[in-house]
This record gives C-alpha cells, structure tokens and sequence, in this order.
C-alpha cells in the first residue's frame, strides 16, 4: 500500500513538473521547428555523427536565416561581396581564382575552401591553418578580415536591425532581443552544416548503385597501396568516405616555407609548412589546388606527390621516398588514380537548389 | 504536499538503511571497479604528446629516429585470477599518442572480484573482430587496412624519419593483416600475456607499460636501412613486427 502511494505521489510530481515545463513553451512564441541534418546512408552506415553544437542546433527557421547571409552582399564594408561571392555553389562552394580578391581589389593569400561535410570535421578545426576553433567562429572572421569583406560587425549587426526582413528572421531563429554577431554566425554554421555532398559516383558504388569503370577500380588500387599512391593514410577510403582525415600534414610542396600554415599559429615549429588535407570529393569543380592553389589541373597534382615532392625538416614521413622526389608512378596508373578521383565528384551538389542563391 | 515529500524522504531512508546495513556485513569490499592506465616510454623516457615529436632516440641497430606519429589498437582485454576465471572487458582500446585523453581505458563492465590477476589482450584484432569497416569510430580516423590487404584494421602506425643524424628518410612501420599473396591473407595479431601478478584489492587503476623501442629490438633487431617503407604489403616484415610486439608491454604500477 505505501509503495503504490509513492509511485502515485511520484507520478503526480512529474506530471506537475512536465506541466510547468509546457507552460515555459506556450510563452516562448518564437520557438524555432527543429531541422536535424539529413544524415546520408553511406555517412550513418560507416562514420561517427557529425558534429552539432549543443548551443546551436540546426532549425528551418537558422537554416534559412544563415542561408540568406550567406548570400547577402550586406556582410561587406561597401555591399559588393557576400560569402558565396569566394565560395561559389558551381565550384563546391570553393572559387576559381588561385587567390579570391576581396572589396578592395587585394588578393588573399591562401586558396578559398570549399565548403561540405563541415559538421563531419569532427576536431573542429577550421581554414587551411586550423586557427579557427568551430564553424561559428570560423564565420565571423572574413567580415572584419582587411583584405576580404573589410567591415566591422558593428556595422553589420546594425544594418541588419535596419532592414525590412532580417529582424523578423532573426526572432524566429532565435527569440526576441537584439541582433548579435553571434546570432549571426550561429545561423550561417546551420546553413553551412546542410551543404552535404555524398552522391558521387563512387558513392552509389558503395551502395550498390554504381559500376567502376576498370581504369576507375584500378585507380583505387593505385590510391590504397601503399607501394604506389599511398594516398588513404590522409584523405580517406571506401570505409572513411569523406575522403580526409581533416589532420595537419606538411605535404612536401616546399623546401622552405613562405606560408608556415599550422606553425604560424601554434608557435611550434615543429608544425611549420603543416595544412589541413582538404576533401578528394568534388575535384572536378574545385581547382586550383593546395592550400595556395598552386596547381591548376589534377595531373599537376598527381605529378607533385609522384615526382615533385619536397624535403624539408617538417615534412610527413608519409611522404614516401623523398629523396626520389617520390614514388614515380606510371603513366597508366597515373591516369587511372585521376579517373578514380574524378569519381568522387557529386553534380547533384553543385546544382541542388537548396543550395543556390 | 507535505505528504508527497514525507514518502521520498521516508522512502529515501529506507534505501540508505538497508545499504548500511550491507556494508556493515563485510570487512572490506568484495567486488571492485578496474580502469587502465597506458603509458609509454623508449627504454626509460617517458614519451607523450609533449615530446614525440622533439625526442631523438636511438634503436637497437643503430639508427637515429625522430617519432611523428604512433597510433595503435589493442582489444579483448582480460583479467585471469588464479582459479583460471576470466574476466573479460568489453570494448577496444585506439590509443594515439598525440591525444593523452585516449590514454586511458574505462572498460563499461569494469567489476571484478577482490583477488590476484593477470593481464591478457589481444594486439590489434583477432580474426572474429577484424571485420572490415565495422567500427564507425576507427573508420573516421581512418584506421583502415587495405581490402587489397586482407581488409580489417591497422594494428600500429608508428610513421617517422631515420638516420636523422645523417640523411634523414622517412620510415613507416604499420602492422595490420599479413598478405601471403595476391588474395590470401594470414591473420597477424599476437596475444599479449603479461605474466605479472596484479593483485586487486580495492577499486584499481592498472598502469600498463609500453616501450616503443622494443618494436626494433627483439628478436628481431630492425634495421631501419632496410625495412622502412612500404612494409605493409611486405609479408616477412609483417610477421617480424608480430614477433616483436610480444615484448613490448609490461604491467606498471597499481593505483587503488
């Protein structure tokens, strides 16, 4: 008997706390729809969950909020560039030119990232450097950078509490109270969390959906043995399939180093020449190149690791036969490994509509 | 109102009684909670992730070799008491020496009896959990053997440079499932017994040994001119490393 009271009592106290907890909801008008990423099959069957902020999660009302910042030109100091304006949907969200050239006419230094599977980048660790820690804190760096957007967010965060729709956006992202730089940068991270790109080709051969050509399934051979390409220690494999281990490696493009990367910003000269391997998937829309798009085609690329690889006091030892300049793939093999590569490539991507402005 | 918190507080008090009188049955506790606690040395130094890549060391043969990167999987790991009951842990064990937080290992069912142990575990997988791609966790940090291989998972990816001290050349040691030849494949894990006897009495942290310099030292004293890169596909090579791992562990000091 008194322990069909206490459940009963206890019963009774969650339900008035469950109550108490509707009552909050039913005041809180603005509460945003939750949109939980759209995980592929090939991504849940193999790899961890991606990464989601507790502090930010992804919701219709974020998504479409970061979207249109994304691709709002009000970012920059004199309204001529927004973020697609250096990561452009046509090129996976990367851009054409070895360096994008920012409000002021000045180049940058370092090639423009292409953006997918962010929230698979599971050390957080963002730009070629790995100096931000987080895709919020990622976003809010281009606008006040001197030589891309140039602007202050003072500014922006102004001009968006002037405008006729972002108030309004941003309430039903995030509740009532003022715009800030970090509602800002919060609703570009959902944006940019959404760009998933996992329908190549080689993906629907993973899943059973797909045929290699021979010059494809030897390019993978070519790509997995460690006596020639030896390429997956760093950017992935048919089990890893984002197609990079998003870890620091000094590559072997230079003897000595205009650009330290990593080491620039550790201090540790031990990381001095070290970039972040960027993803395979996508090449085809990509180019140029390494972290300062040095190369313009794939062959160059292939040539570098094959012939032209560099020695210097940082250089990974995965960087086989140095001294050789490399492992000196042959001809055949060395078309097929771009024909493998090329297989990654996902047009669905590039031209989901989703994504476009 | 006041009824509701008279029953927890009531019921409460119930719960907490009868537990005292348990522990007031026993002088000491039967049952303890196990946690393991690598580290990692060459011959003495200790190495983590301040100096792996700053150590210069030297090994049996004689090469000078700076580290970059060790990574290693060990699974099934078990306590034996002198009755011969095993108490096997689930899970496995992906250390990386860059990331002290892999460091250590907190099996979920980490209860065992008071008594005398020792401790066994499987270097690598064996052939029952090699499954090729398996395990979400090892393939993002693309842990993966090569299909063309035999498949499955690294066992050690120790990459760094040799003769250091004269022309600096990469070597890459890695250890997973041993090719025959083209599609027969041998499995290449080694059982590590360590015959130290750990004697649990309370709830413990098993520190576990690993000297690095053993993987060039014995039996097979590696000469790194010779046997640097690639060593996967190479299967007398395979099976030196397989040899040599069987010294590479000890038992070390036992926290409780």
């Amino acid at each position: 008997m008194k322990l069909n009271g206490l459940y009963i009592a206890l019963i009774f106290t969650l339900s008035f706390t469950s109550c108490g907890s509707d009552d909050d909801n039913d005041d809180y008008v603005n509460q945003p729809t939750p949109a939980p990423l759209n995980i592929p099959q090939i991504f849940s069957d193999y790899i961890l969950d991606p990464v989601i902020p507790i502090d930010n999660p992804q919701t219709v009302e974020g998504i479409a909020l970061g979207k249109k910042l994304f691709f709002d030109p009000i970012l920059s100091a004199n309204n001529t560039q927004s973020c697609a304006s250096c990561h452009r949907p046509q090129n996976a969200f990367s851009d054409l030119p070895r360096f994008s050239v920012g409000i002021d006419g000045i180049p940058g230094d370092r090639n423009s990232m292409p953006i997918f599977n962010l929230a698979w980048n599971y050390d957080d660790r963002f730009f070629w450097d790995g100096r931000a820690f987080s895709l919020e804190h990622q976003a809010l760096e281009p606008v006040t950078n001197p030589i891309e957007m140039h602007n202050t967010w003072e500014v922006v965060v102004q001009r968006l509490q002037e405008h006729p729709e972002y108030p309004s956006m941003f309430n039903s992202a995030f509740g009532n109270g003022p715009i800030t730089e970090e509602k800002a940068t919060k609703a570009i991270a959902q944006f940019e969390r959404t760009l998933i790109s996992a329908n190549s080709k080689f993906d629907r051969h993973l899943l059973g959906l797909a045929t290699l050509t021979p010059e494809e399934e030897n390019g993978l051979n070519v790509f997995m043995d460690e006596d020639r390409g030896d390429c997956f220690h760093c950017h992935g494999n048919p089990n890893n399939p984002l197609w990079t281990d998003n870890q620091f490696h000094n590559n072997g493009l230079d003897a000595t180093f205009a650009d330290l990367g990593l080491g620039e910003v550790t201090g540790d000269p031990a990381d001095n020449g070290k970039f972040r391997s960027p993803s395979l998937r996508n090449l085809a829309f990509t180019a140029p190149y390494m972290h300062d798009g040095r190369f313009n085609t794939l062959d160059e690329v292939i040539n570098h690791y094959s012939e032209g690889l560099q020695n210097s006091p940082t250089i990974d030892p995965l960087m086989k036969k140095v001294d050789e300049g490399g492992v000196h793939l042959s001809d055949e093999d060395k078309a097929d490994l771009k024909a493998f590569l090329l297989s990654l490539s996902d047009p669905s991507f590039i031209n989901n509509p989703d994504f476009q402005n | 109102m006041k009824k509701i918190f008279s029953l927890i507080i009531m019921s409460l008090l119930v719960l907490n009684c009868s537990e005292d009188q348990d522990d007031n049955l026993t002088i000491g506790p039967s049952m303890a909670s196990v946690g393991f606690s690598f580290s990692h040395e060459w011959d003495g130094t200790l190495i983590n992730s301040s100096n792996l890549q700053t150590e210069t060391v030297t090994n049996e043969h004689g090469e000078v070799i700076n580290m970059t990167r060790i990574r290693y999987l060990i699974s099934r790991l078990e306590l034996i008491n002198e009755n011969g009951d095993t108490y096997l842990f689930d899970g496995y064990k992906f250390t990386d020496l860059e990331d002290e937080t892999t460091y250590d290992f907190e099996p979920a069912n980490n209860s065992i009896p008071v008594g005398n142990y020792t401790l066994k575990f499987i270097w690598g997988f064996n052939e029952t959990d090699n499954i090729d791609g398996a395990y979400p966790d090892l393939n993002s940090a693309s842990w993966n053997w090569p299909a063309m291989l035999g498949g499955g998972y690294h066992f050690l990816q120790f990459d760094g440079m040799y003769n250091v001290d004269t022309t600096p050349d990469p070597f890459n040691y890695h250890n997973g499932t041993a090719r025959v030849s083209d599609g027969v494949f041998e499995q290449n894990f080694a059982v590590i017994d360590l015959p130290t006897s750990i004697n649990i009495t309370n709830d413990a942290t098993i520190e576990v040994k690993m000297n690095i310099a053993e993987f060039f030292k014995n039996p097979n004293s590696w000469d790194l001119n010779v046997l640097n890169t690639p060593l996967m596909p190479n299967y007398d090579a395979q099976k030196m490393m397989q040899e040599n791992v069987l010294s590479v562990f000890a038992i070390g000091s036992i926290t409780q």
